[in-house]
Parts: C-alpha cells; sequence; structure tokens
C-alpha cells in the first residue's frame, strides 16, 4: 500500500463511521426531527468522504469527476427531502422531542 | 475475499426475502411502499452481483424510482381516511398459501435443473453484432434483432394513454402547494435528469443503458413534476401534446411503410422472422433500425420493461 492508499482507507473508514453513526442515530434518536438530523450527517459527510475515498482509488478524472457529481446530487436531494419530511412533520403537528 | 463475497451475497438474498415478506405483511400501506422501494433498491444491487447491470438500472430506475413514485401518488390520492385505516391482519389461508408453496417449489425445481451454462442465442447475438450499429448486446436485440417488437411496443404504449385519459379527463389538482424547497429542487433537478436520460440512452449503443432505462428516468421527472403540482400551460395540453405524444410511433409507422413499399421482399415478413429470411434486407444502418429510440416518446417507453 503506497500514500494515497493510506489516504482513502482512511477516508472509507470515516465515512463508514459516519454512515455507522447515522444508521445509530436513526434507530435510537427518540423524534422524526433529531433522527432526520442523524441521517443527514450519514448522508452528506459520510458519502462525501466515501466518494472522496473512491475517487482517490479510481486513477482518472472522469471516474472522480462523476463520483463527486454523484455527491452533489445525493446533497441536493437529501437536505430537500429532510426538509420536506421535517414540514410535513410540522403540519400535522408531531411535537419536538422534550426531555 | 471469496468469503466476504459469498457473506453479502447471503446477506443480500436474506434481506431481500425478508423486505418482500414485511412488504407484504406489513399492514400499515405507507410502510408498506417504503419497503417495497428498498426492496427494489436492494434487487437492483442482487442484479448488478448477477452481473447484469442493464437489468440492474431498468429495476432502480423502474421497480424502485418510478413504481414507487406512483404507488405514492396513488396512496395520496386514496380517500384520507381510507389511507389512514390500516389494514386488517387477514387470518392464514391455507389454499393460497399451498398454491405459493406449490410454486415456489416449482420454480426452485426449475432453476435446479438448468443446465449451468445455457448457450442461449448468446453466439447468434455475438455473430450478428457488427451488423446492428451498436456494440452492447442487450441495445442490439432489444433496438436491432428485434426492433419491430420494441417500438411497436410504442402503440401499445398510446393506447394506454388513451385509455387513461379518456378515463380521467381532468387530472387531479394538487392539495397543498408544494413550497419553495421542492420547486427549486425541481428545477435543478429536471434538466439534469433530462440530461442523464439522454446519456443513458446515447450510452445504451456501447455500455449498459439504453431506450427503457432512459424513458424510466424521463417518466420518473414527469411524475416527480405532476407529484409537485407542476402542469402543463393550458395552451400546451391540447394539439401539441397529442401530437407529441403520437409522433414516435407515427413516424416510426411511416419509415416502416416507406422501407416496406421500396422493398417488396421485406413487405409482409413478420418481425419475428425477417432478419433471417431476406439477406439484402439486413441492412443494420437503416433507419428502421436505429433512429427511433431517440425519435419516439422516452417517457412513455418507461412504462413498460
Amino acid at each position: 500500500m503506497t500514500g494515497p492508499d493510506y489516504l482513502s482507507a482512511l477516508l472509507l473508514l470515516a465515512g463508514a463511521l459516519f454512515f455507522l453513526a447515522g444508521t445509530l442515530g436513526l434507530l435510537r434518536f427518540p423524534d422524526v426531527y433529531t433522527r432526520l438530523h442523524a441521517l443527514t450527517k450519514a448522508d452528506n459527510v459520510g458519502l462525501g468522504l466515501i466518494v472522496l475515498g473512491l475517487a482517490l482509488q479510481s486513477g482518472s478524472w472522469l471516474v472522480a469527476g462523476k463520483l463527486v457529481l454523484i455527491w452533489l446530487l445525493v446533497l441536493l436531494a437529501g437536505a430537500s427531502v429532510a426538509h420536506l419530511i421535517a414540514r410535513g412533520a410540522r403540519q400535522r403537528g408531531i411535537p419536538e422531542w422534550r426531555r | 475475499m471469496n468469503l466476504l463475497q459469498t457473506g453479502f451475497d447471503g446477506l443480500l438474498a436474506l434481506g431481500l426475502i425478508w423486505l418482500a415478506w414485511r412488504a407484504l405483511a406489513c399492514p400499515d400501506l405507507f410502510r408498506g411502499i417504503v419497503l417495497f422501494i428498498a426492496f427494489g433498491l436492494l434487487m437492483a444491487l442482487a442484479w448488478v452481483r448477477l452481473e447484469a447491470p442493464d437489468v440492474a438500472l431498468a429495476e432502480a430506475a423502474i421497480g424502485a424510482g418510478l413504481t414507487g413514485a406512483l404507488l405514492l401518488a396513488a396512496l395520496a390520492r386514496l380517500n384520507r381516511t381510507a389511507a389512514a385505516q390500516t389494514l386488517p391482519r387477514e387470518a392464514w389461508r391455507s389454499g393460497p398459501a399451498l398454491l405459493l408453496v406449490l410454486a415456489g417449489a416449482g420454480l426452485g425445481l426449475a432453476v435446479l435443473s438448468l443446465i449451468p451454462e445455457p448457450a442461449g442465442l448468446q453466439a447468434q447475438v455475438a455473430a450478428e453484432l457488427g451488423r446492428s450499429g451498436v456494440s452492447n448486446p442487450v441495445t442490439a436485440v432489444l433496438l436491432n434483432f428485434r426492433g419491430y417488437d420494441t417500438l411497436l411496443e410504442l402503440l401499445v404504449l398510446l393506447l394506454a394513454l388513451l385509455a387513461a385519459w379518456s378515463l380521467d379527463a381532468d387530472p387531479p389538482r394538487r392539495e397543498a402547494p408544494a413550497g419553495a424547497v421542492l420547486d427549486m429542487l425541481l428545477r435543478l433537478l429536471l434538466p439534469v435528469l433530462v440530461l442523464a436520460a439522454a446519456y443513458l440512452l446515447w450510452a445504451g449503443a456501447h455500455a449498459p443503458g439504453g431506450a427503457f432505462q432512459a424513458g424510466a428516468v424521463l417518466g420518473a421527472a414527469g411524475v416527480l413534476a405532476l407529484l409537485a403540482g407542476w402542469r402543463l400551460q393550458p395552451h400546451l395540453t391540447g394539439t401539441p401534446l397529442r401530437l407529441a405524444v403520437t409522433i414516435g410511433p407515427g413516424g416510426f409507422l411511416l419509415v416502416a411503410w416507406a422501407f416496406a413499399a421500396g422493398r417488396p421482399a421485406a413487405a409482409g415478413i413478420s418481425a419475428g422472422t425477417r432478419r433471417r429470411s431476406d439477406p439484402a434486407d439486413r441492412d443494420p444502418g437503416h433507419p428502421v433500425h436505429r433512429r427511433h429510440p431517440g425519435s419516439a416518446v422516452p417517457g412513455l417507453a418507461a412504462r413498460r420493461r
């Protein structure tokens, strides 16, 4: 393994950690708003780290560009859908969790 | 490495069965639809593992995306009280269950009795691939070797559209305003979806992709726009829309007719036997084989896999 390999392994592991944490939050957090919070972290940062790690391994600018494009699309869709779900929940009067 | 792959495949298979069971057994309709979409995505992954990327693309776009969106739209249109009600838990019915078990066992036996490496038509397809004008065998079969079959499906779709229009002349208005975020998302996303569909169509000539997948993406874009409450301008819904949906099949029929009239030998030979019957007729560059995936209405082609 060379330097870039170590770097992409690190990025992939960090991304996987974010997905693990996001999934845990989705399963364990108490209400829809906090769950969305956990989920968007996994989608945005976790996928970003994984895309970076894979782009380092791709060895071609074209493939790396496509991967980054996928990430940008997921950012756009993820953020909008999280907003829509939260908005729908508020419109239905689902209260925020309080300790 | 091999162990890892086997483990992954095993998890995938178990996950598929579990999701299918949950989607069917779950009494809440909304939850059932979400499970169905998740099932479609895992199914696409399974097709990738089976090295069938064409089918995987179609499954992701049609099975998970388009069908999921249509199911959600249908759920939204259901009576609110009906949608809020959960389905009653049905008692276990032994008759259908027995039938299902028998059918499943028969399918399993059929799969087990298959020869490991079926020859199929792959050799013939490979031999004729050079004449087809494309280098992707799946596209060659769909749009070239059985081009009449595929492209005349447009007429079936046109008939379906006619039926839908005569049943439901006035599409429902959206109930709640979509909101600025959804509008903005669509403004950004729709051009990308159109571009992605064009890319899939173009890439289908030499790589996984093609008219069905492109049509599915376009169709999903249309469903998304409808869900957000976007409608065609009234001055576009009359004659221009009708012209747009008939121009593909019409153009195809026109070219086919001109082709048949120009070569009497080819007229009256059915699509299935055509390519084998007349060597002079095997011109892959002819417009009948090549032009129509683009000019046909791809959004409609999506509705049928």
